[in-house]
């Protein structure tokens, strides 16, 4: 699924991964938005770009078998499910690394990497992956 | 006479589901809408609206406006029968009956067809993984390598983690799944997996494999829904809606408090029992959302047949036919089939059907109840309807 304008418009978020602090109740927010569902309208205008640390925990994982065409040559994937130690927690896959090297606990942290490849227009999509922190 | 607001099933039909190449998705629509219509006993020119749940025609078969599309091809476009799509991704059938449901009890209309329609079997290869990860949070889920399959297995391998529970207990769902399937004709599947089967397959997202996850499928399912009033002027027998609930969630799991409870879930389904006045120890029977065995097990204990972490209590001896909560009589999404936009409307056919009488060989003995569960994406909404009682 590429669509550059929207792949664009996330690249600060993806490539650096920033996230959202609310300047009324201080919950930080990742993937970014623009009011937090705990303030609600107080948040309106108050929520401030701020870069995640990119370290963290495994909670889940599962290794991909069945996968779509734009991630055909990366086929089997680690995707995990990772608790920030800023507070979010967030989806993302883990490379570098065996998968019986991994289990729930197992300490990661944020690395820049190409994400996906589509075939059809060539297009290559960059963002985060994890590799454990050792 | 003092007539009440209160929605009753008058009349149900359904297409096979499975893989039907040779058959487009208007015939299978139109199909199971005048199997409804005759089976109602009423005609399709009488009808005030007509309700559409559908997921990925867009996406899938190039078409939208499917609303518009089906009332015409079932030969009422110009009998002014106003037909909307509704979209609520897995849940779209689902939502469907629920907008049919309020319209009637608002007093607006008398008599509504809601359809559902899937044609999932378009596609070759892996491109139908990539659509349908459209039910997923696209940019931050999808992108980065979710599919609805991986997002399953990060909530199975927790559950099975913090609760020391084997995937014995996942593959317990599709086992009763296709038991039950093989008793339903329409079903995508007619043949019975054994433990070792559903525990052995092909790996798909560890830890789940290919038994874990419901097919796609072909398949279109429709129900009449009348007033009161319409049910005592023409003399019709139905089912009646009792309770009605829908509730909603963070639309991605990453934000969610816990990976394996849907908060919707636990909420459409204490609303639905509320308003229907019932409790679970009056349920019958119940259809639940097992697109993939995990979701089977967290609906058993979202819905609170099973304490948490105790699905394991029920799944072996309890969910069968005669067990104490006869779970998915009609074969459920793994083995009745998956048509993302028909299988929620499936669920009133199975319940009309167990409710009436009517099951064959797959009837569930006294039933009085029935609860139907249908999540979209991976939790974001629940819809959970009660039908039965007088
Ligand atoms: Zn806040």
């Amino acid at each position: 699924m590429g669509e550059l304008s929207r792949m664009w418009r996330e690249t600060d978020h993806r490539y650096r991964m920033v996230g959202e602090k609310c300047g009324n109740c201080g919950k930080l927010y990742f993937p970014p938005r623009d009011i937090c569902p705990v303030c609600h309208r107080d948040s309106i205008d108050k929520m401030q770009d701020i870069e995640m640390s990119g370290k963290g925990e495994v909670i889940s994982f599962t290794i991909v078998h069945d996968v779509p065409p734009a991630f055909t040559r990366q086929r089997p994937y680690i995707l995990a499910m990772i608790k920030l130690d800023d507070g979010p927690t967030m989806t993302g896959q883990i490379v570098d690394t065996q998968p019986s090297d991994i289990e729930i606990g197992t300490r990661v942290r944020s690395v820049f990497r190409k994400i996906s490849e589509d075939g059809h227009s060539g297009v290559i999509h960059y963002g985060y992956k994890f590799v454990r922190d050792v | 006479m003092q007539l009440s607001n209160d929605v009753f099933i008058i009349g149900t039909g359904e297409s096979k589901y499975g893989e039907l190449w040779e058959r487009s998705l208007r015939e299978i629509s139109v199909e199971a809408g005048l199997k409804a219509i005759e089976s109602s006993g009423v005609r399709t020119k009488d009808l005030d609206a007509i309700y559409m749940g559908n997921s990925l025609s867009g996406m899938i078969s190039g078409q939208e406006n499917i609303g518009a599309l089906m009332s015409d091809y079932a030969g009422i476009a110009d009998e002014d029968v106003p037909t909307l799509r509704i979209e609520a991704s897995t849940a779209s059938g689902a939502a469907a009956v629920y907008e049919a449901y309020l319209s009637i009890k608002s007093g607006e209309y008398d008599l509504v067809m809601v359809g559902g329609v899937e044609k999932m079997t378009e596609l070759y290869g892996n491109e139908m993984i990539d659509i349908s990860s459209s039910i997923l949070d696209r940019e931050w889920e999808a992108f980065f390598g979710g599919t609805p399959a991986a997002m399953a297995a990060l909530s199975a391998r927790k559950y099975m983690k913090d609760y020391g529970v084997g995937k014995d207990v996942l593959a317990a769902i599709s086992v009763n799944d296709h038991k039950n399937a093989s008793m339903n004709p329409i079903a995508h599947f007619s043949n019975i997996i054994t433990m070792d089967q559903a525990m052995n397959s092909t790996p798909v997202a560890e830890p789940l494999n290919l038994m874990d996850c419901a097919p796609q499928s072909d398949g279109a399912s429709s129900i009449i829904l009348a007033s009161e009033k319409f049910m005592k002027q023409e003399k019709k027998e139905g089912v009646k809606i009792a309770g009605s609930g829908i509730s909603q969630e963070y639309f991605a799991l990453h934000s969610r408090d816990s990976l394996y409870s849907m908060k919707s879930t636990v909420n459409a389904s204490r609303k639905a029992l509320q308003k229907a006045n019932v409790t679970l120890d009056d349920i019958s029977f119940a259809e639940i959302h097992d697109s993939f065995s995990i979701y089977g097990v967290m609906a058993l204990e979202d819905i609170g047949f099973a304490g948490r972490g105790k699905a394991k209590d029920l799944v072996f001896s309890e969910i069968g036919l005669k067990g104490k909560i006869p779970i998915n009589p009609s074969g459920g999404l793994k083995a009745k089939g998956f048509p993302y936009g028909a299988s929620g409307v499936g669920q009133f056919v199975e319940g009309y059907l167990q409710l009436m009488g009517k099951a064959g060989k797959r009837q569930v003995e006294n039933a009085e109840y029935g609860l139907l569960h249908s999540v979209a994406g991976t939790g974001s909404t629940s819809i959970v309807h009660i039908l039965g009682g007088e």
